[in-house]
């Protein structure tokens, strides 16, 4: 596998990475995302305190070539963002399941991870992705 | 779904893990190591492209300057043995068919090079079209291309080959020199805004100049470069883009050619009147540079706005890596379009500050 995907963290099929401490679930994007995106160069957030519905886009992403959405995983409101990238974007290419994290959600009550995957269950999902 | 056409170049592409797209109907690298590196690349040492989507058409015979006359806007007549010219190719309506390069071997033999994208159109237009004494031929599907753009581009070239390169000025050709054992067409032009040139050659012996041009590039730092920083490159020049900045609905004096459409010359080409029409009426967009002056990427298609009023569009927009800043091409209403002026760029849901700049972009020292 050439790209990197952090064990313990829950994941979407759009490639966002999940990790829930207590309430709140921080989000960002998997190492396989950063890599089709290449070079990240611009990173516009919603305002804070903006409720979000799983699905829902949390941040857009700019890469040279490409403009992405980055969806939440969850329902909940967003309480945090990660202003570090709006002056370096390349972390997101960097240190994508670190420093290049994007947003804090504050879980809606009653919501959660289940139904996204784990990193075998990724993995298994990319393989997928590039033989298709 | 039809496959995308493999160049030559296709393994070398792969052995050095370009990110294959289809474009135009060809299977081409978008990247390398990544598109902001190559296009430093380009600007400092010397960047090698797989051009060979680059559709060539054969005009020959005793009519031939009387037909290009005719298809093209530019004064061919002007044109001397072994030297090129830009011309944009108009419809009646003034609209355009295509941008292309023309090489004139002798006033019986030219060499048109069009878009990859518009090769089919475009030889279809020709032959509508075509006068007198001429035979046209679609040399495209048996001829590889390659470019190789940048500072040290010279330095490489002389390395493998004898031909007087040296002395070859910009938008003059060989029309047959050995370069790595291989006979090409070397022609000191390009698409990145670099000192450069750009090679013909047969398809079969294609492999043998690439891995010439290699060996005797590597160790001056030579990159494969792919579309991404090609685009990039040719916009920071400020080269349109067909497609982009040239259309059927967008005329050449629209996209500010004007300089390579002639109106006085003798034969009347396809368009003068329409284009002629229009210069009179005045232009009701005109194109021009656009900087961000703060955050955000400005994209083909966002709306530029002067206060409330929407006042045009962009046409190609991009981080540039050589300025280090958003840039764009933008058709403006020529009457708001004076630099300096402050405008904004609608991004998504909201306007972001920007300003009205000379083109182009970068220009090399």
């Amino acid at each position: 596998m050439e790209w990197t995907i952090e064990a313990g963290l829950k994941y979407t099929k759009k490639h966002e990475w999940a990790k829930a401490e207590g309430d709140t679930v921080t989000v960002g994007i998997s190492d396989y995302a950063q890599d089709k995106l290449g070079s990240i160069v611009f990173v516009e957030f919603p305002d804070a305190d903006t409720e979000v519905k799983a699905g829902e886009s949390v941040a857009v992403i700019e890469s040279v070539k490409a403009v992405a959405d980055t969806y939440s995983p969850v329902m909940g409101t967003i309480v945090e963002v990660n202003e570090a990238l709006l002056d370096q974007p390349e972390l997101l290419n960097e240190d994508p399941y670190g420093e290049g994290w994007m947003v804090k959600i504050q879980l809606a009550p009653g919501a959660g991870l289940s139904g996204l995957m784990d990193e075998k269950e990724y993995e298994a999902f990319i393989i997928k992705e590039e033989e298709a | 779904m039809i496959e995308p056409t493999k160049t030559p170049f296709y393994e070398k592409h792969l052995k050095h893990k370009g990110k294959m797209v289809d474009y135009s109907g060809w299977n081409l690298p978008v990247q390398f190591a990544g598109i902001i590196d190559e296009v430093l690349r380009v600007r400092r040492q010397a960047g090698l492209f797989d051009v060979s989507h680059m559709g060539e058409v054969m005009v020959r015979g005793p009519g031939a300057l009387a037909f290009l006359q005719r298809v093209l806007t530019n004064d061919i007549a002007a044109l001397r043995d072994n030297r090129i010219m830009y011309s944009p190719v108009c419809y009646p309506d003034g609209g355009t068919v295509d941008d292309i390069l023309v090489y004139r071997y002798d006033g019986e033999n030219y060499l048109m090079v069009v878009n990859a994208g518009n090769t089919r159109k475009d030889y279809d237009w020709f032959r509508e079209n075509l006068t007198g004494d001429v035979t046209l031929e679609n040399l495209s599907p048996q001829t590889a291309q390659l470019a190789l753009q940048g500072p040290e581009s010279l330095a490489i070239l002389k390395a493998v080959t004898e031909a007087p390169v040296e002395g070859l000025k910009y938008y003059h050709f060989l029309p047959q020199a050995r370069v790595a054992g291989v006979d090409c067409l070397v022609s000191r032009t390009g698409y990145t805004g670099e000192d450069g040139f750009e090679l013909y050659c047969p398809e079969g012996e294609a492999l043998k100049l690439w891995e010439g041009l290699w060996e005797a590039g590597e160790p001056r730092g030579l990159a494969p470069v792919g579309l991404g920083a090609r685009d990039i490159l040719r916009l920071e020049a400020c080269l349109p883009l067909y497609g982009h900045e040239l259309s059927p609905e967008l005329s050449p004096l629209e996209a500010g050619l004007d300089r390579f459409v002639s109106f006085t010359k003798e034969t009347a080409f396809i368009g003068r009147e329409a284009l002629l029409q229009r210069k009179a009426a005045g232009l009701r967009k005109k194109l021009a540079g656009i900087e961000m002056l703060e955050r955000g990427i400005p994209r083909e298609g966002y709306t530029i706005k002067a206060g409330e009023g929407e006042i045009g569009w962009v046409s190609s927009g991009t981080f540039s890596p050589t300025l280090n800043k958003n840039v764009a091409l933008a058709f403006l209403d020529p009457r708001e379009a004076r630099v300096d002026r402050e405008v904004s760029v609608v991004i998504r849901t909201r306007e972001y500050p920007a300003k009205v700049v000379k083109i182009p972009f970068y220009r090399r020292g």
